[in-house]
């Protein structure tokens, strides 16, 4: 290298970072302030405007874990427009975002950013799945964003002090095994018990609620990973230890893969499934798909055992599943009312009374102390209340326990309720109430 | 004009190579500044998978070894950095390097058995490898977290970068603009160590193992070790980005690291263009910024959104499809077809 051009180099160095300099010096004097947050008149705060509220959430609608649980939001999304075609909200219209994570955190961490920070969502309605929510977690509660009705049984949404902004809804995995372990020792006290569960929190926290009752009774715990889908030597340890009895905390493709695995083995235990897995409608097709065409329909699980908290879609005399129906058939998209439509429009409900609760100008901090409030207190399509308090994120206290016959179910006993730990199983003996006539809860705004 | 560029530009690579870098840091920093928060974040995520694939271009397009592996080096990546930032004890850069030097580990052990394969024993051998590790995280969940995988606690902005970058722009550092800034300066520190190792006497040994083993173990190459140092490189670049997906993400799980990673590097790879930085870059950009862009067009056509959301991977199909039917090699393939068209219609006058 000639000595002039070292020199040259030098100085175009020198320029460019001068150049650099300048630049950046410029953004100081250029910019004045960041527009964070709503402007513009009824604005309470961010995602509110005076005539709507935006709320947001992710949910897999497509990949492995959709079918089923995309119909989650299109029930929501329909319950919403109904409650908006009526009035809104205090006046206000709600505009419900959903959008596509694929059931893989690293997305759904994408997806929450965009819908915190560029849709500008007031508040997080229904997040589903625990591997998923939980990566978004801190992020949502260190923005302040509140973090309703996760659509998971999961423990870890309550935990008020750490996470203050997350809510659970539907039972956790704990109460139902513990109702769940209880029901066998009454009813099948000699039997010899197995179970079988999903590698994670669902299948643990159910695992410590069952054994809480019939830990005596349990013979063998088979876990399975999710994503593999052979679970012979699971199925066939079962049947070794003898187990008679097996109590299933899986999704329903689980459901479907058990079966066909039993059948295969030639194994015919008592099934009981927790109720994430135990969508007749939804197994019924997964066992069509899986056994190319054998099995046709949901019979295989006729006579399992499961658990409810929301009446379904097949009990078409309740008045519940009456609204619910009377919504989809105005604001539906296509497709029929299923089970995850009624939840999807079920958790849609709590969030229009806890926005209620909220008052005419909802604040993201003010939405959370109205549910810890008035929370306990809020009744709805599910048989039993939630544990809302200023100590307590968990949802709801309980679950009954049916057989599956045919795509409805039969009632094996009471509504029970209960609470996390060494908390006793009680009836609970309040009468369901019929949803208000107009449809729309009506809540008193707090405080 | 090539003269006056000629005079302007140093004829050192490295100094030519620190400059290119420099500038390109005041465009990051512009744009940082002057978009919004989610899109700092989508910078962000760009920042990880830029990372990840420019690595996997020197590996693919440079030295001709493919690699359907990538996503589960970054997984390793991601899982160190993840489990040394755990209790708060280790300042992360430090688990940044951690993170690049356990996976360039694991990347001597894989290469040293890549380095015996070829084409599609190599492809197969990789793949195991994206199927088998993020199922290690499902199978020791007592240390790994099992399917739920591992919260990793991000780094916040120490305060003087926040006093001095307000001081200079007059915005508040936030969560998401942090970590921008920390991907893009890894990214552009990874592309200043590669563009000079492509450069230099590394480049040009890589590429003739490429176009001709038997020509280049002539010329007195070890073609063995040559392929263990390009997959130790490039397993180095995917741990890095593991290590900074992991903290953008805020969790290392394995349903972040399945197959479906691997192969989106090497699309992004290939329809960037083999063997270029810069064709990864782009690739990169089209992975973040296509699949958004999709849904809330068909959004706003009046698709529902569960159509809109089974649009973005169509919409991806196609894109894909027509850059191999159209450009085989990629986008910069094109680039450099017209510049040499435009070279060779110069040289005629």
């Amino acid at each position: 290298m000639s000595r002039p051009a070292r020199h040259r180099g030098l100085v175009a160095g020198a320029l460019v970072a001068i150049a650099a300099l300048v630049v950046s010096s410029c953004g100081a004097g250029g910019r004045p302030e960041d527009g964070e947050g709503g402007g513009g008149g009824g604005a309470s705060d961010v995602g509110v405007t005076a005539d709507t509220v935006k709320v947001g959430a992710h949910f897999p609608l497509t990949g492995v874990a959709a079918p089923g649980y995309s119909e989650i939001p299109t029930g929501a999304k329909a319950y919403f427009e109904y409650v908006n075609a009526n009035g809104g909200v205090h006046g206000r219209t709600i505009e419900y975002v959903f959008r596509d994570d694929a059931y893989n955190p690293t997305n759904t961490s994408q997806v929450t950013n965009e819908l915190v920070l560029q849709d500008e969502i007031f508040a997080m309605v229904g997040g589903l799945g625990t591997p998923t929510h939980s990566a978004v977690l801190d992020f949502l509660n260190g923005e302040g964003v509140p973090d309703l009705f996760v659509s998971s049984g999961s423990l870890l949404w309550d935990q008020p002090e750490q996470n203050p902004m997350t809510f659970g809804w539907q039972p956790d995995y704990e109460v139902e095994g513990k109702i769940i372990g209880q029901y066998v020792k009454q009813n099948m006290p000699d039997a010899k018990v197995g179970l079988f569960l999903q590698d994670d929190d669902f299948g643990e926290d159910g695992e410590k609620g069952a054994r809480a009752y019939i830990d005596d009774q349990i013979v063998a715990a088979e876990r399975y990973a999710p994503g593999n889908t052979d679970i012979g030597p699971q199925i066939a340890a079962l049947q070794a230890a003898g187990a008679e009895v097996i109590i299933g905390f899986n999704v329903p493709s689980y459901t479907a893969l058990s079966q066909l695995t039993a059948l295969r083995l030639n194994y015919k235990p008592q099934w009981i499934y927790s109720n994430v897995g135990s969508d007749p409608a939804l197994v019924g097709a997964l066992l069509s798909r899986f056994s190319e065409g054998k099995v046709t329909d949901a019979s295989l699980i006729d006579g399992a055992i499961t658990t409810e908290y929301l009446p379904g879609v097949e009990e078409s005399d309740d008045p519940w599943t009456r609204l619910w129906q009377k919504v989809w058939d105005a604001h539906g998209g296509e497709g029929k009312l299923t089970n995850y439509r009624i939840y999807g429009m079920s958790q849609a409900y709590t969030f229009v009374q806890a926005l209620q609760a909220a008052g005419p100008e909802p604040t993201r901090e003010g939405i959370v102390e109205a549910l810890e409030r008035v929370g306990g207190e809020l009744r709805g399509p599910a048989f039993v209340p939630y544990r809302y308090s200023a100590d307590s994120h968990a949802g709801l206290s309980g679950v009954k326990v049916v057989r599956i016959s045919g795509d409805g179910t039969k009632d094996l006993g009471p509504v029970q309720v209960t609470d996390n730990g060494d908390a006793d199983i009680t009836e609970h003996t309040e009468k369901h109430a019929p949803p208000p006539p107009d449809g729309i809860p009506d809540v008193q705004p707090v405080g | 004009m090539r003269a006056l560029v000629h005079r302007v530009l140093p004829s050192s690579v490295l100094l030519r190579h620190v400059l290119a870098v420099l500038a390109a840091l005041v465009v990051v920093v512009l744009v940082l500044e002057t978009t919004s928060q989610f899109r700092n974040s989508q910078f962000a995520t760009m920042s990880y998978y830029a990372i990840a694939a420019v690595g996997l271009t020197v590996l693919t397009g440079l030295n001709g070894q493919i690699s359907l592996g990538h996503g589960a080096l970054m997984a390793v990546g991601a899982y160190t950095t993840a489990l040394l930032l755990a209790d708060g004890a280790v300042p992360f850069p430090l688990a940044m390097l951690a993170a690049t030097a356990v996976t360039a580990l694991v990347g001597v052990v894989v290469g040293a058995a890549a380095a015996r394969l070829h084409g599609p024993y190599l492809a197969g051998a990789t793949l195991a490898l994206a199927v088998g590790v993020p199922g290690l995280a499902i199978y020791f969940d007592g240390l790994l977290g099992g399917e739920q995988g591992l919260r990793v606690s991000s780094p916040r902005p120490p305060d003087w970068l926040d006093d001095a970058l307000y001081f200079l722009t007059a915005n508040d550092l936030t969560g998401a603009k942090y970590l921008a800034y920390l991907g893009w300066g890894t990214l552009l520190l990874v592309l200043l160590l590669l563009a000079n190792l492509m450069a230099g006497r590394y480049g040009r040994v890589w590429r003739a193992v490429r176009d001709d083993e038997v020509a280049a173990e002539l010329a007195g190459l070890r073609l063995g070790r040559l392929r263990v140092l390009a997959f130790v490189v490039s397993a180095a670049c995917a741990g890095l980005a593991g290590s900074v997906l992991a903290m953008v993400v805020r969790l290392a799980a394995p349903s972040g690291f399945t197959i479906v990673l691997s192969l989106s590097l090497l699309t992004a790879v290939v329809v960037g263009g083999l063997g270029s930085l810069t064709g990864a870059l782009l690739g990169s950009a089209l992975l973040v910024f296509l699949p958004p862009a999709v849904t809330n067009v068909g959004t706003s056509a009046g698709l529902t959104g569960v159509q809109a959301a089974q649009l973005a991977p169509f919409v991806y199909g196609v894109v894909l499809v027509v850059v191999m039917l159209v450009a085989p090699g990629g986008v910069m393939g094109l680039v450099r077809s017209w510049r040499r068209r435009g070279l060779r219609q110069g040289g005629s006058r």
